[in-house]
C-alpha cells in the first residue's frame, strides 16, 4: 500500500564514470548546506524569547482556589478515578472550626500528590473534576535529578493566594465552555 | 659556537642512542631512537646539508619509525612479558658481541685522531647539487637502487595478494 | 658578530606568530560552532558576551580549572609528552610561512618569515610527518583500547596521505623550480596562482590537507560516534586541550599553505599597482593572506558539516588506489607540460 509520494524504490544499479568521481554530488550538497547559512533559523533564544503555545496547552497541574482564597478541592477523589495513569492520591480530612477561610467546603484534601513521572497531562482530571478545583496550565514541569522530586505535593500544587500567585487559567475553562 | 652545538649534539647522540640498547622497555627504546636520528640530522645541518638533514626527518624520523612504533604498539611489549633468554642465545649474543668489540677496538687503533676541525662550509648538501650528482656522477647507482625499492614494493604486493585456491 | 637586531627581529615575530596561532585556534573553536549552527539552522553559542564572541575564554577557563586525571595504568612521561609533542610540532610549521611583505624601518628590513628555508616545504612535510608521533604516543601512553585504535587510525591516516600530498607539492615544485616557500609564493605574482595551472595538484593536495589535519570527512581517528573520543579518550584538562588546540592549529597553517602554495600567498591581482608605500603594502598584503587564510578554516568547516565520515577501507582505498596514481599522474603530465610544451 503507497501511502506518500515520497517514498522511493531502492535500486542497486551501479553509478557511471561521473557518479563515481562523487565530486559533482559534493558540490551539490556543498551548495545545499551553504544556503542553508541564509535560511531562517529553526531555534530561538529561550529564555528571552519564548516559542507562542495553544491557550489550551496542558502543562503543570494548579488546584484553584476561590475569590476569597479558599481551596476549593473537597477530596472527592473523582480526578483519582479518571486518571489513566493513576498518578493522583488523596487523603480526605473534615473541615474543623475556624478553618472557613481555608476551605470552601466542609470536607477537603488533607494529601493531594501527583505523580508527574506517571502524569500523561492527558487533563481527564479538570474534565472529572466537579468543583472547579484542578486545572492544567501552561506552565511546563521542570527537570531535577532526583525521581522523588517528582511526586508534587499540594505545596506545590495549590496556587496561592497573594494575587500575583495566582494562576490564570481562562484558556482552559474556555475551552470546557465551548465543549459544553 | 658550532663547537659547542657539535658537542652537545654528539653528546645527545650517543645517549639516546644507548638509551636504545640499554631500555628495558620497547616503546622507550624506538623513541629514543627517534631522539638518535633527529640528532644526526642536527649534525647534517651543522655541515650545511639542509635537504639531507629535512630528507632523514622524513624518511627516518617520519615513515620508518612510525612503522616500528606501529609494531611496537601492536606487539604490546613490556617488560614484564620479556622472557629470561636461553643459554644457547645467551652464547650466541655473547660471541656475536665479542666480535663486534673487536671489530672496533681494530678500528679505533687504525684511526689516528687529527685536530678537531668543521669541514669548510659547502655548498654540498643544498638540493641543486645533490640533484646534479645523482643525475650525473651517480646515475646508475641511483637507478638501480630505484629498481631495487620497485622490487621490493612489488614483493610487499605479491605477500599481500591472497592465495587463489 | 651577533645581528642583535636580527634576533629581536624574530623574537617578537615568533611571539607574534605563537600569540596570532593561538587566538585563531580558539576563535576557529567558536567559529566552528557558530558555522555548525548557520548550517544546521540553529544559533549557536550566544551566552558569553555579545554574540557569544567570549565564548573561547570561557572554554579555555574551563579547560584550565578542570579536573587533570591521569589514568594509573598510563605510562606517566609519555602521557604528558604526547600533548605536548603535538602542540609544539603544530606550532613548529609556521616558521616557514612568508606572512607578508617586509616592513621597513628606514634602513633597517622587518621580513615577515621566521626563516627563510631553502629547503621550506621539506621542513614542512618534516614537521607534519613527526606531528603524528603526539598523537601515537598519547593513544598508546593512555592504556586504552579506543586510545589505541585511535592513534594507529590516525598515523596510518597521516602517513598514507603523506604520500600524495608529497607529491602534489613536487608538481608545484617543478612549476617553479625552488623548495623555498617565499619563491614559490613570489612566483604567484599577478593572477598566476597555481591553482590555475595545477587544479588536479590542487584537489589532491587539498583532500590530502583534511586527512592530515583529521577533519571530516576523514576524522576517523577521533570517530566521536564509534572509538568514544578516539585517541584523548584518557585525557582531560589542558592536556585534551593541547591536543584540541592543537588539531585547530593544524587546519589554521593547513589553510595558510594552501593559500601560500595554490593562492598566490600575500599576493593580490592589482595589489602593486595601487603605488603604496612599502609599509602600506605589508599591511595589505598580510590583510590579503589572512583574507584567503579564513576563507579556508571556513571551507574547512563548510565541508565538515557537509560530508558524512569516510569508513576506513574507503579511507584506504582513497588515499593508495586513488590519490597517489592521480598524484603521479600530475608529476608526470607536469613534467611532460614543463619539458615539451614550455
Amino acid at each position: 500500500m503507497q501511502l506518500t509520494n515520497r517514498s522511493k524504490v531502492a535500486s542497486v544499479k551501479t553509478l557511471n564514470w561521473v557518479e563515481q568521481i562523487y565530486l559533482p554530488a559534493i558540490i551539490k550538497g556543498m551548495i545545499i548546506t551553504f544556503s542553508h547559512i541564509f535560511r531562517k533559523k529553526a531555534t530561538v533564544k529561550y529564555p528571552e524569547q519564548k516559542r507562542p503555545i495553544a491557550g489550551v496547552y496542558r502543562g503543570l497541574h494548579v488546584l484553584k482556589r476561590d475569590e476569597q482564597g479558599r481551596e476549593n478541592c473537597t477530596a472527592c477523589g473523582l480526578c483519582a478515578v479518571a486518571c489513566p495513569a493513576e498518578a493522583i492520591t488523596m487523603e480526605a480530612a473534615e473541615r474543623q472550626k475556624g478553618e472557613e477561610n481555608l476551605y470552601r467546603e466542609e470536607k477537603y484534601a488533607a494529601m493531594y500528590e501527583i505523580n508527574m513521572l506517571r502524569c500523561i497531562f492527558c487533563g481527564l482530571c479538570e474534565e472529572a473534576c466537579p468543583k472547579d478545583a484542578i486545572y492544567l496550565t501552561d506552565r511546563i514541569l521542570p527537570s531535577n535529578y532526583a525521581r522523588n522530586k517528582f511526586i508534587y505535593g499540594k505545596d506545590l500544587l495549590v496556587e496561592g493566594t497573594a494575587p500575583d500567585q495566582r494562576v490564570d487559567v481562562t484558556g482552559r475553562k474556555k475551552n470546557y465552555e465551548m465543549n459544553v | 659556537m658550532s663547537q659547542l652545538l657539535f658537542f652537545s649534539l654528539s653528546i645527545l647522540t650517543i645517549l639516546s642512542a644507548l638509551v636504545v640498547v640499554f631500555t628495558r622497555k620497547p616503546m622507550y627504546s624506538v623513541l629514543s631512537l627517534i631522539v638518535c636520528f633527529f640528532t644526526i640530522a642536527g649534525h647534517y645541518i651543522l655541515l650545511n646539508a639542509q635537504f639531507l638533514a629535512i630528507t632523514h626527518v622524513i624518511v627516518y624520523a617520519g615513515a620508518i619509525m612510525v612503522l616500528f612504533l606501529f609494531t611496537v604498539m601492536l606487539l604490546n611489549l613490556n617488560a614484564e612479558s620479556d622472557q629470561p633468554k636461553s643459554g644457547k642465545l645467551r652464547i650466541a649474543a655473547m660471541v656475536a658481541a665479542g666480535m663486534l668489540f673487536v671489530t672496533l677496538v681494530a678500528s679505533i687503533k687504525s684511526t689516528t685522531l687529527g685536530e678537531f676541525s668543521l669541514p669548510p662550509a659547502s655548498d654540498n648538501g643544498f638540493v641543486q647539487h645533490v640533484g646534479q650528482r645523482l643525475f650525473t656522477d651517480y646515475l646508475l647507482p641511483f637507478e638501480i637502487s630505484s629498481i631495487l625499492f620497485l622490487s621490493a614494493m612489488i614483493g610487499a604486493v605479491v605477500l599481500s595478494k591472497k592465495e587463489k585456491h | 658578530m651577533i645581528d642583535w637586531w636580527l634576533i629581536l627581529d624574530k623574537v617578537i615575530l615568533v611571539v607574534v606568530i605563537f600569540v596570532v596561532s593561538l587566538a585563531i585556534a580558539a576563535y576557529s573553536t567558536y567559529g566552528e560552532r557558530k558555522i555548525a549552527a548557520v548550517i544546521q539552522d540553529r544559533i549557536g553559542p550566544d551566552r558569553a558576551g555579545p554574540w557569544g564572541i567570549f565564548q573561547p575564554l570561557a572554554d579555555g577557563g574551563k579547560f584550565f580549572f578542570k579536573e587533570d586525571i591521569t589514568p594509573n595504568a598510563a605510562d606517566k612521561f609519555l602521557f604528558i609528552l604526547g600533548p605536548s609533542l603535538f602542540i609544539t610540532t603544530a606550532l613548529m610549521t609556521s616558521a616557514i610561512i612568508p606572512w607578508g611583505k617586509s616592513f621597513f624601518f628606514g634602513e633597517h628590513e622587518f621580513s615577515l618569515q621566521v626563516a627563510d628555508l631553502n629547503v621550506g616545504i621539506l621542513y614542512l612535510l618534516a614537521v607534519v610527518s613527526i606531528g603524528g608521533y603526539g598523537i601515537m604516543i598519547g593513544g598508546w601512553a593512555s592504556n586504552n583500547k579506543f586510545a589505541l585504535l585511535g592513534a594507529l587510525r590516525a598515523s596510518s591516516q597521516m602517513i598514507s596521505y603523506e604520500v600524495p600530498m608529497g607529491m602534489a607539492i613536487i608538481s608545484i615544485i617543478l612549476m617553479s623550480n625552488s623548495l623555498n616557500l617565499r619563491e614559490i609564493v613570489d612566483m604567484q605574482q599577478g593572477f598566476h596562482w597555481n591553482v590555475f595551472y595545477q587544479p588536479l595538484g590542487f584537489l589532491i593536495f587539498l583532500i590530502c590537507a583534511f586527512a592530515e589535519c583529521n577533519r571530516a570527512p576523514f576524522d576517523l581517528p577521533e570517530s566521536e560516534s564509534e572509538l568514544v573520543g578516539g585517541y584523548h579518550t584518557e585525557y582531560s584538562s589542558m592536556k585534551l586541550g593541547f591536543f584540541l588546540f592543537a588539531e585547530y592549529i593544524n587546519m589554521f597553517i593547513s589553510s595558510t599553505i594552501i593559500a601560500c602554495l595554490f593562492f598566490g600567498g600575500y599576493h593580490f591581482p592589482g595589489i602593486d599597482s595601487l603605488g603604496l608605500s612599502p609599509n602600506w603594502a605589508a599591511i595589505v598584503s598580510i590583510c590579503v593572506l589572512f583574507a584567503k587564510i579564513f576563507f579556508f578554516i571556513f571551507f574547512f568547516m563548510w565541508v565538515r558539516w557537509t560530508l558524512p565520515r569516510f569508513r576506513y577501507d574507503q579511507l584506504m582505498r582513497l588515499g593508495w588506489k586513488v590519490l597517489i596514481p592521480l598524484s603521479i599522474f600530475n608529476v608526470l603530465a607536469t613534467g611532460a607540460w614543463l619539458t615539451f610544451v614550455k
